[in-house]
């Protein structure tokens, strides 16, 4: 229990909560709501989006996959940044002067089809809730670890901040909190990686053992681990334990003295896999070997250079890069983001902006995950590595500064699940809102509730490990599905509906299984647990090529529209063929000139400028 | 269009003199042949649009493929050459320098690189139409 990270998260509860009551001033119809009046500049969305597309598994996930698994981590910053460039190469520009408002919105837009339109918002809302979840864990684990609060009252305290800022001002207020957590996140991971660096090079542990060294790290000083969870620890080095409580380890293979000393007694820990038990309380001496958690990389050479290891870890790797850079395209709450951009020059320019201040964040988890190994090492015994940015402060600095820095990092993460919860609620409530229940906005605040039950529900009843890899489904998944259909869709003029269908059905499908059955199985290593945790080598081109070939089978239906969307989504904006889609009757007609929006001079304005 | 002497009496200082513009000059312009064409989806239209999505789809996949040429050799290379994780730079093996640092600026060059091209063409078709 730290009184200064509950203090800095509670200075960040009231900001956002500050941030979004003045926002919401004048914030009434449904085009402020769902779209910020269209009228975001290309700086202030670029923030925003950065500021929402940063969530745990950035701020917290990166760091704490690192620890555990070394430089094949640095690929989920990479992936999450090349995604964007994905987005400005084939998807800004043309989606947002498609002109349409959510995904299944474009879906209609392009194919002139309601199927495939219900079938995009199941697939949207399935995808958000995917994000939703692991975000809603961390912020729970992390609560919990920081403040002393229990695991559910932190997952609610975020849910009912995120649900005020949404239900307040919807889109405008949103935008604007989350142009100011892309600074709070910022800040919050770049001071303390520079404190704590110069903190590193002055300090010289005397058992601090070399990453290059073919030995796994090891304990600074006595060491007190709690296992939460069950967990299988490989064991590289031979060392006594202390058990203080709880059950306390058991060999799976390998010799082990002592074993079944039960509480209050020592075990000799072989080499070996063992298993320890929820609720085991062990010590480790000073200077002792770490155990690690089997799914880490034990020693420290093979943690810091790329091993020549078993060729299905390369498959992992290719599949990782395809689900981040394709998968970011089809990610509800980046997309939605674009829309509020007022022309598509200006969407594509967003992502560009995006793309370099993702880039500059992006630099110092690395650092965070690098410091981590020599002073929490005790996170590979637990397996809860992404505790690592919480817990290297204090670990490094005795006494206030460490607490403070502490708060620092406790407060970024902090920001980091409230922009991006908002963001999937927002784009998932506007999404079911355009599609189910249009009309009056009591019903957008109706469904915005609505939407948040069963992914909290869902954080409530487990709790989440990685939040990186659980994140990475949702990329998978959106890969799977949306790449196929927004980049023919923008680019292929054959592209028809029940191409579109097959695509959005197999791909969508396809992740379905492998997650399924990957749950089924649990954990294992080889080819298979490859395919299943890391799907998206195979789905994607499996979808991408079943769109291709049923819109070739059903040629004759291309759509009779095609032309005339084309002739929108890739002329300049200048020629002022641009045409909103009305979002206050769902899927009524659109508008089609300034005339209907006369009441509001600043539109009226904007229109008339982009016409000429 | 002066405003200066006709102000009300009262004020005691008149006005700075404002430049007022009644109507943009470009809006006031007549609709250019071509925009109608591109409205009517002629055939000359319709070929201008495709040109315009090919150029832009040309440029795309370019950047698209160097790019992935780029990152996608990086897992092969540091697997199979190992020379390269025995390297040194300021006492940090290379290959964090290579997935670490590297990638954030080569990305951020191809989207410049892209958002110029894209815009470029855009420009070029700007040029047809107003002709």
């Amino acid at each position: 229990m730290n009184p200064w990270a509950l203090g800095g998260v509670a200075l960040i509860a009231v900001v956002t909560f500050a941030l979004a009551m003045w926002g919401s001033r004048g914030a009434r119809t449904t085009s402020d709501f769902l779209l910020a009046r269209r009228m975001v500049g290309v700086e202030r969305n670029a923030a925003a989006i950065a500021g929402e597309y940063l969530s745990a598994a950035s701020f917290l996930g990166v760091a704490g996959l690192l620890l555990k698994d070394g430089i094949e981590a640095l690929w989920y910053p990479i992936g999450y940044t090349a995604g964007y460039l994905a987005l400005i190469l084939f998807v800004a520009a043309p989606l947002r002067r498609s002109g349409a408002y959510t995904l299944p919105d474009f879906a209609q837009v392009r194919l002139d089809s309601t199927r495939v339109r219900a079938v995009s918002t199941v697939l949207v809302v399935l995808i958000g809730w995917l994000y939703l979840v692991p975000q809603l864990q961390a912020a729970g684990v992390t609560l919990s670890t920081v403040t002393g609060i229990t695991y559910s009252s932190g997952i609610l305290a975020v849910a009912v901040i995120v649900l005020a800022g949404v239900l307040s001002g919807g889109m405008r207020v949103v935008t604007l909190v989350q142009a100011f957590q892309y600074g709070i996140k910022l800040f919050a991971i770049s001071v303390p990686v520079f404190v704590l660096f110069f903190v590193f090079l002055g300090q010289d542990e005397q058992h601090r053992r070399g990453l290059d060294e073919p030995v796994p790290p090891a304990f600074e000083r006595t060491t007190t681990v709690r296992i939460e969870t069950d967990v299988r620890l490989r064991v590289t080095e031979p060392v006594w334990v202390d058990v203080l409580s709880g059950p306390g380890p058991e060999a799976l293979d390998g010799v082990a003295d002592s074993e079944g000393a039960g509480s209050g007694g020592s075990v000799y820990l072989t080499e070996g896999i063992h298993s320890v038990r929820a609720d085991s309380e062990l010590r480790f001496p000073e200077g002792s070997a770490v155990p690690a958690v089997a799914d880490a990389e034990p020693d420290n050479r093979s943690w810091l250079l790329p091993q020549s290891g078993d060729s299905y870890e390369l498959f992992e790797t290719y599949s990782l890069m395809l689900s981040t850079f394709l998968g970011t395209m089809g990610l509800p709450h980046v997309l939605m983001r674009f829309y509020t951009n007022p022309t598509g020059q200006g969407a594509r320019r967003t992502s560009f902006v995006v793309l370099g201040l993702l880039g500059v964040f992006y630099l110092f988890p690395t650092i965070f995950g690098v410091l981590s190994r020599f002073y929490v090492p005790q996170l590979l015994v637990t397996g809860n590595t992404d505790a690592a940015v919480l817990l290297l402060p204090t670990a490094m600095l005795q006494g206030w500064p460490g607490e403070l820095i502490g708060a620092v990092t406790a407060a970024g993460a902090f920001a980091a699940f409230l922009s991006t919860s908002s963001g999937l609620v927002m784009s998932v409530s506007s999404v079911l809102f355009t599609d189910l229940l249009p009309g009056k906005l009591g019903n957008f605040r109706l469904i915005a509730l609505g939407s948040c039950i069963l992914p909290v529900a869902l954080a409530l009843i487990a709790i989440g490990r990685d939040i990186s890899q659980s994140v990475g489904l949702a990329f998978a998944m959106a890969a799977s599905t949306f790449f196929p259909l927004l980049v023919l869709g923008i680019w292929w003029r054959k592209l028809t509906a029940a191409g579109a269908m097959g695509g959005l059905v197999v791909g969508g499908g396809l992740v379905l299984i492998a997650v399924l059955t990957g749950a089924f199985l649990g954990d294992g290593y080889g080819w298979w647990s490859a395919v299943l945790l890391q799907p998206a080598a195979f789905t994607v081109p499996v979808a991408f090529v079943v769109t291709v070939v049923v819109s070739k089978l059903t040629g004759r239906n291309v759509p009779s529209g095609t032309g005339r969307v084309m002739l929108r989504m890739h002329t300049p904006d200048r020629l002022g063929f641009l045409r909103d889609r009305s979002v206050d009757q769902g899927e009524a007609a659109e508008r089609v000139s300034s005339t209907s929006r006369g009441g509001r001079g600043r539109h009226r304005l904007v229109r008339a400028r982009r016409r000429s | 269009m002066t405003t200066g002497r006709t102000s009300s009496a009262h004020q005691q200082r008149a006005p700075r003199r404002k430049r007022v513009v009644l109507a943009d000059r470009r809006g006031s312009r007549d609709v250019p042949r071509t925009i109608i064409d591109l409205e009517n989806q002629s055939s000359m239209g319709e070929a201008m649009i495709r040109n315009l999505v090919r150029a832009q789809l040309r440029s795309s996949l370019w950047l698209a493929a160097i790019s992935a040429a780029f990152l996608g050799a990086l897992p092969v290379l540091l697997r199979y050459v190992p020379v390269l994780s025995e390297i040194r730079l300021f006492g940090i093996p290379l290959p964090w320098f290579l997935l670490g640092v590297l990638p954030f600026p080569f990305i951020l060059l191809i989207g410049y690189i892209g958002t110029r091209k894209a815009e470029q063409h855009e420009r070029e078709f700007m040029d047809m139409v107003d002709r």
